[in-house]
């Protein structure tokens, strides 16, 4: 009996952590149904990247109010987990404050003092968030993607983290030893007051229930995060390492057109040569993007990293005057599509079975695609590196290489380029006129 | 017919056997749009002004392929690239400027996977170089303290990250220079990229290039500066809707300094 909250706590981990790593191993099979991309070029930029946006929070700030705010949760988050190494081992072998032996009081005050200091700026933050969301009702929170579950989730997080803080403040307060011991208790020793007159007994179960409730938050809540835009926490990291580093300008040429074109240009081609020795049975490259399965991985880590604040939707000109198109939802259309094909594929034995639908017309519509002017304002936007862009750019390849189904004038432009060599109907021989007139 | 202005080409250059220092990409709104056969003319008298050994394609040129790529139509884009690194390469150009951020966009940055491998500048980077080596000098007389506000073209500023250069030659005019709500990596665009530019928007509330225009008038401007022929067309359109044309100019930055040079 006596090693039971041992062995109880150590279920508890080892489920929580569990079943996040299966949800893990599932993200990353999803990831991977995307096309294969190389990114193994400049990896010294590509870490200075990692460190400097995810890190160093670089492009958060770029909104200065939002940023900063950003950065104390942020801050408070990655902090205040060192508490939660002390958690887990004191869960596992029955220790109490196992670090103020080793350390020392005066080095252990020091460090829970920071953590409660934190813990306050980030409950003071996170309702500041929340009067964002609820009260201010910012616009970029409100967009008709906004509605239902993302609205939800950003909040649904708020309520976490003011629970995950009271409890760790409560949990410090409660703690008589820890009291007595007047070091580190900056914030709590002013909580501890309201627990006067209880006796000890209560107290000390009022301290382990909030311990308790403490770490099965955190672990209930590190399980969260793969049904949530939260996410971010995690993915923003590799996906600022996978970030594009050529200039935004510059669109990839697609490889296997190179093949065509060249083939069309080479007058030596035989048009009806048989394909070549072991190359008969190769599926013809898809050109263009209609599903997720033809997006490339570093797109389908961008989806699932998206954190749905909506800075690329506010930028967006297209917008901000009215049309339909939304980066964001570009982003949250492609993770609910990937988490679509997922099931699919758990339900089916790990085939994909044809499920009648795509990314295409069932969550983006030609309309939103044709909206956008390729100004790269929702990419400059993007505080951990997410390319919208260019799935918007995969996509309208589907619908003219494949479809050709661009818009009417568009053809007539297309026309003109191949015909005379420039988008209006002049004659190429003419191009040189403006000198003389 | 204006004054004689001397546009070289290529294939005359090679006829005397003679590799000019640069070549001018004119693109097809500079060879073709009424508007931006002014720009065209501008730059070529700083360019000759300045004596710049320089030569056009002329009938060889031909469309880069931006639009066909931006509206998803790789082939059509390819096809372009391909055709034009043939002509380029044939005359073993090494220097490109031009006076459109798309065409520079497209030879600077989509060419070279395809075997075209040029030094591409846009023309408010080949104007300041000329000024700081010396061999073009501006008189700031004209537009001594007018109020310019200058649009970042998308593909020159966030694109390629040319913010400077054309800011640069407006300060060198001793002009005010006044910036937007918007401005640089935060610019917004006019409307016509992505090939926007010959199609009809979709359903919305606004034009985008309205939009622009009225955060360009907010700064009240007397010249509202571009540095690129599309976003020139779309800013004079939104200040013609704004009946703004009889106060406010809207001109590219080649234009400001040929006309300060009284070219």
């Amino acid at each position: 009996m006596e090693y039971l909250p041992n062995i109880l706590f150590a279920i508890a981990l080892i489920a929580g952590i569990g079943y996040f790593a299966r949800n893990v191993k599932k993200l990353i099979r999803n990831i991977k149904l995307g096309r294969d991309v190389d990114a193994s070029d400049n990896k010294a930029q590509r870490w200075r990247n990692m460190a400097r946006i995810a890190l160093g929070q670089s492009k958060m700030v770029r909104r200065p109010i939002a940023g900063l705010l950003h950065v104390v949760v942020y801050v408070g988050f990655v902090i205040i987990n060192i508490e939660v190494l002390e958690i887990i081992l004191d869960g596992l072998f029955g220790t109490h404050r196992l670090f103020l032996d080793i350390i020392g009081k005066q080095v252990y005050g020091f460090l829970i003092g920071t953590f409660e200091i934190l813990a306050v700026l980030v409950l003071i933050t996170v309702v500041a968030f929340w009067m964002r969301r609820n009260v201010i009702k910012l616009k970029r929170f409100l967009s008709a993607e906004m509605k239902g579950w993302p609205k939800n989730d950003g909040n649904i997080i708020l309520y976490f983290e003011v629970v995950l803080m009271c409890l760790f403040l409560t949990m410090n307060a409660t703690d008589v030893p820890f009291q007595e011991l007047n070091s580190g208790n900056v914030i709590s020793q002013f909580i501890a007051p309201w627990f006067e007159g209880i006796n000890e007994n209560t107290l000390h179960i009022i301290e382990r229930t909030a311990w308790w409730l403490h770490i099965l938050g955190i672990l209930v809540f590190l399980n969260y995060l793969y049904f949530s835009k939260h996410l971010h926490i995690l993915l923003a990291f590799p996906n600022t390492y996978f970030g594009n580093l050529n200039p935004k300008g510059q669109f990839n040429n697609l490889e296997a057109v190179t093949k065509e074109v060249k083939l069309m240009m080479d007058p030596n081609a035989d048009p009806f040569a048989a394909p070549a020795e072991g190359e008969e049975d190769e599926e013809p490259a898809k050109f263009g993007a209609s599903d997720v399965m033809d997006l490339n991985r570093i797109q389908l880590l961008n989806a699932y990293t998206c954190t749905e604040c909506g800075r690329c939707t506010s930028e967006c000109p297209a917008n901000q005057t009215g049309k339909k198109l939304s980066p964001r939802k570009i982003m949250m259309d492609t993770r609910d599509r990937l988490e679509e094909v997922g099931k699919n594929i758990d339900a089916n034995n790990g085939e994909f079975k044809d499920d009648g639908k795509q990314l295409l017309n069932d969550y983006i519509t030609a309309e939103e695609l044709w909206a956008c002017t390729s100004c790269n304002a929702c990419v400059e936007a993007c505080p951990v590196s997410i390319d919208p862009l260019s799935i918007i750019m995969d996509m309208r390849r589907y619908l003219v290489m494949e479809q050709s189904a661009a818009p009417m004038e568009l053809n007539n432009m297309m026309t003109n380029i191949e015909n005379n060599g420039a988008p209006w109907p002049y004659n190429q021989m003419d191009r040189l006129n403006w000198a003389n007139e | 017919m204006s004054e004689q202005i001397k546009v070289p080409t290529m294939a005359e250059c090679m006829a005397e056997g003679k590799q000019p220092e640069v070549l001018f990409w004119v693109g097809c709104a500079g060879s073709f749009d009424d508007r931006a056969k002014k720009i065209t003319k501008a730059f070529v008298k700083l360019l000759n002004k300045s004596n710049v050994d320089f030569a056009v394609l002329g009938a060889e040129e031909s469309c880069t392929g931006d639009p066909a790529k931006r509206a998803g139509n790789e082939f059509l884009f390819q096809m372009q690239a391909v055709t034009n690194i043939e002509v380029l390469n044939g005359y073993e150009i090494k220097k490109i400027v031009t006076t459109c951020p798309h065409c520079f966009n497209t030879l600077k940055n989509e060419y070279p996977s395809l075997g075209g491998n040029y030094k591409v500048v846009h023309h408010t980077q080949f104007l300041r170089d000329l000024l700081n080596e010396g061999r073009l000098s501006i008189e700031g007389g004209q537009f001594k303290g007018k109020r310019i506000t200058f649009h970042d073209p998308c593909y020159l500023g966030r694109a390629n990250n040319v913010y400077e250069a054309p800011r640069d030659l407006i300060r060198k005019l001793d002009a005010e220079l006044v910036e937007m709500k918007s401005c640089k990596s935060r610019g917004l665009c006019c409307g016509a990229g992505g090939a926007q530019m010959f199609k009809d928007a979709e359903p919305g509330n606004k034009e985008v290039n309205i939009e622009r225009t009225e955060q360009a008038l907010d700064t009240k401007p007397e010249i509202i500066a571009a540095g690129c022929p599309f976003c020139n067309t779309m800013m004079t359109d939104g200040v013609k809707n704004k009946e703004k044309e009889g106060e406010i100019a809207v001109m590219d930055v080649a234009e400001l300094i040929a006309n300060a040079e009284d070219l």
